[in-house]
């Protein structure tokens, strides 16, 4: 008469275990992957890396010299071996501009653009989420003209040119911001000298040093970028949750809460919500992810020291292993976000889980 | 005593190709007793029943010259108060239980949020109360049922979740919306001496909506028939296998008998006057 599974908390426990080992093998595979199609890049790629670390003025027996350090001389399938066991040890390489491990300028670079990329986020889903359901539930209301009106302009709006008025309106003209950069130069000097690193994340490290000041510096100085990527994001998660949560208030089950004589709030954010969640938090991992890979706009015009910049950076210098670096990174964080965004939309949707 | 008294209810939707009227005057009132809606599918048999509970969405709209439940207007009562009458003194059993229970809140979580939130019971006692709740529908292991979903439950499971869902309150008027089309025949009988042991102990109200004829003449006291948003018959249920309506009868030749001769089921017929009254809308 019913097909309940024998144990329901205890299967459903196992099969979400399963899903999160499934991830880790992907997650895997897909680094592979990311590391074949890098190699293969830098393989066909005009630009002869020994040549841009001698020089021209090179003699033959230099150039050998670098070539078999690099390990140039060995049979492709070789270098590829090499490329990948150094890589699982954290090693991606020199970069050929400043020399420095490519791995370690990651570990500078990429904490500002998770900081921005995160508050971004943040920013749009808490406003995005409450303003699209707002619309969902007043349909045609004045309330869902201005969200709509909003995120429309948020979707058309050239990110560069947002960038730039705010940076001449808030920082040049009134002053509230702080302007180009994660701190001024003074507040960069303490950061550097008398604060303890734990995360690279500014905001985070002055915290947890008690740094109040370089703390409130920083926060000047990421408003107004983090504002602008939360604004892209906030225009794209509101619309979606708007109809998202259209779609969920539609179905039987919320007059069912209805009947029951619940709350409206409770019907629309508890009933309707975590319908809504299901769809929406791979919405919220979409967005996170472009934030995290497609801020290289937003990282120059506010010379924000992030991989976007760094990769750009590396490009214009002809910086290889920086920029393949950089884009294992890029790749690494976008399939680890896949994975987590998964899980949690196992956790909230039982009919994914069995 | 009347609980329900019902005059001139109509409901309307607002479509882009013009007003679609679903239910066109209907009329009735009801004591403590047990009063069938039978009609064919579409005739507005559901709507009536949330029109009582002021749950038609828009563009859906509720006109009524009278609703009045217990003494209470419904027709000005405000939201608030309406929010206090439904699951507490009204309640619905909805149609189909697939859709209507929430696919990824378990069936213990809704079954006891009107204790915990409304009743404010703590969350042992508001178990306790919803296992009870489901044994009485003849639920063997409430405690397994309580942690599924409803994707796992069938759709008789599903039926008789619904039906605890909406007894656990104690409602004085219960809409039963097709409460036991799922259910095998065994069960069924069980439930509806459940739902008549309400109706003679505690003197709840019991509308009861369906399609089967037969069920209805043998379980209610007093039967409407409806067709295309009117009542067309109102009679006792003892009669209705007797009723003269050209409608009622079409859908009583409809059933098959059993025993009876094997010839294919007459089609309704629907060239009589009745059939050709459409209110001037559509
Ligand atoms: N949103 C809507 N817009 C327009 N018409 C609607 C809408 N919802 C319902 N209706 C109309 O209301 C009428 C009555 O529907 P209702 O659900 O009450 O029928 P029913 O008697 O319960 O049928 P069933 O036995 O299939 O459950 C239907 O003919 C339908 O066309
Ligand atoms: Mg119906």
């Amino acid at each position: 008469m019913t097909t309940i599974p024998a144990s329901p908390r205890n299967s459903r426990a196992l099969s979400v275990l399963r899903q999160i080992a499934t991830g880790f093998m992907t997650l895997a595979l897909t680094l592979l992957g990311l590391l074949v199609i890098t190699f293969v890049i830098s393989r066909v790629v005009p630009i002869d890396p020994v040549l841009s670390i001698v020089g021209e003025r090179a003699t033959p027996a230099q150039i050998e010299a670098v070539r078999q350090s690099l390990g140039l001389d060995q049979p492709l399938w070789r270098q590829f071996l090499i490329y990948v066991g150094d890589a699982l040890q954290g090693d991606l390489g020199r970069s050929i501009r400043s020399g420095e491990e490519v791995v370690s300028e990651i570990n500078r670079y990429f904490p500002a653009t998770l900081e921005l990329a995160t508050l971004g986020t943040l920013f749009g889903t808490l406003v995005g989420v409450p303003a699209g359901v707002l619309a969902a539930t007043r349909p045609g209301s004045i309330a869902d003209q201005i969200v709509r009106l909003v995120g429309l302009m948020g979707y058309s709006m050239p990110v560069f040119w947002l960038g730039l008025i705010g940076l001449l309106v808030f920082y040049g003209k009134l002053n509230w911001v702080g302007g180009p950069g994660r701190l001024d130069p003074t507040y960069d000097m303490m950061l550097q000298f008398t604060l303890t690193t734990y995360t690279g994340a500014i905001l985070i490290d002055s915290a947890l040093n008690g740094a109040w000041d370089v703390f409130r510096n920083a926060i000047s100085h990421i408003i107004l970028p983090a504002g602008l990527l939360g604004y892209v994001s906030m225009a794209y998660i509101s619309r979606m949750t708007r109809s998202f949560m259209m779609n969920e208030l539609g179905q039987e089950y919320i007059t069912t809460a209805r009947v029951k004589g619940m709350p409206e709030w409770r019907v629309i954010w508890v009933h309707a919500m975590r319908n809504v969640m299901v769809p929406l938090i791979t919405v919220i991992a979409l967005s996170y992810a472009y934030l995290l890979e497609g801020s290289v706009l937003t990282e120059t015009i506010f010379a924000w020291p992030g991989l976007g910049l760094y990769i750009t950076n590396g490009l214009f210098a002809a910086d290889m292993p920086a920029v393949l670096g950089g884009t294992v990174v890029v790749g690494v964080a976008f399939v680890t976000l896949n994975m987590l965004s998964d899980i949690l939309y196992r956790l909230v949707d039982p009919r994914a889980r069995t | 005593m009347t609980l329900l008294d019902v005059q001139n209810l109509r409901v309307t939707f607002d479509t882009e190709t013009g007003p679609v009227q679903a239910v066109r005057g209907v009329s009735f009132s009801l004591g403590r007793e047990r009063l069938g809606i039978v009609g064919e599918s579409g005739s507005g048999k559901t709507m009536t029943g949330r029109a009582v509970l002021r749950l038609i969405r828009p563009p859906g709209r509720i006109e009524a010259d009278r609703m009045v439940f217990d003494g209470q207007d419904l027709m000005k009562a405000s939201d608030r108060e309406m929010r206090a009458l439904r699951g507490q003194r009204i309640g619905m059993v909805m149609q189909d239980p697939k859709y209507s229970l929430n696919p990824v809140m378990s069936v213990g979580q809704q079954l006891t949020e009107g204790l915990r939130l409304r009743d404010r019971i703590g969350r042992a006692a508001a178990h306790a109360k919803a296992v009870a709740a489901l044994e009485a529908v003849q639920i063997r292991d409430p405690e397994r049922v309580m942690a599924a979903y409803p994707h796992e439950l069938s759709g008789g499971m599903g039926q008789r979740v619904m039906i605890a869902m909406m007894l656990i309150p104690e409602p004085d008027l219960l809409i039963a919306d097709e409460p036991t089309s799922a259910l095998d025949v065994t069960v069924q009988a069980e439930v509806l001496s459940i739902l008549d042991g309400l109706v003679r102990d505690r003197g709840m109200g019991l509308i009861f909506i369906s399609h089967d004829l037969r069920l209805v003449s043998r379980f209610c006291d007093r039967v409407l028939v409806m067709y295309k948003g009117r009542i067309v018959e109102e009679v006792q249920a003892g009669n209705l296998l007797a009723a003269r309506h050209p409608y009622t009868q079409g859908l009583l030749n409809c059933l098959p008998r059993i025993g009876g001769p094997r010839a294919p089921l007459p089609g309704l017929d629907r060239s009589g006057a009745w059939a050709q009254d459409n209110g001037g809308t559509r």
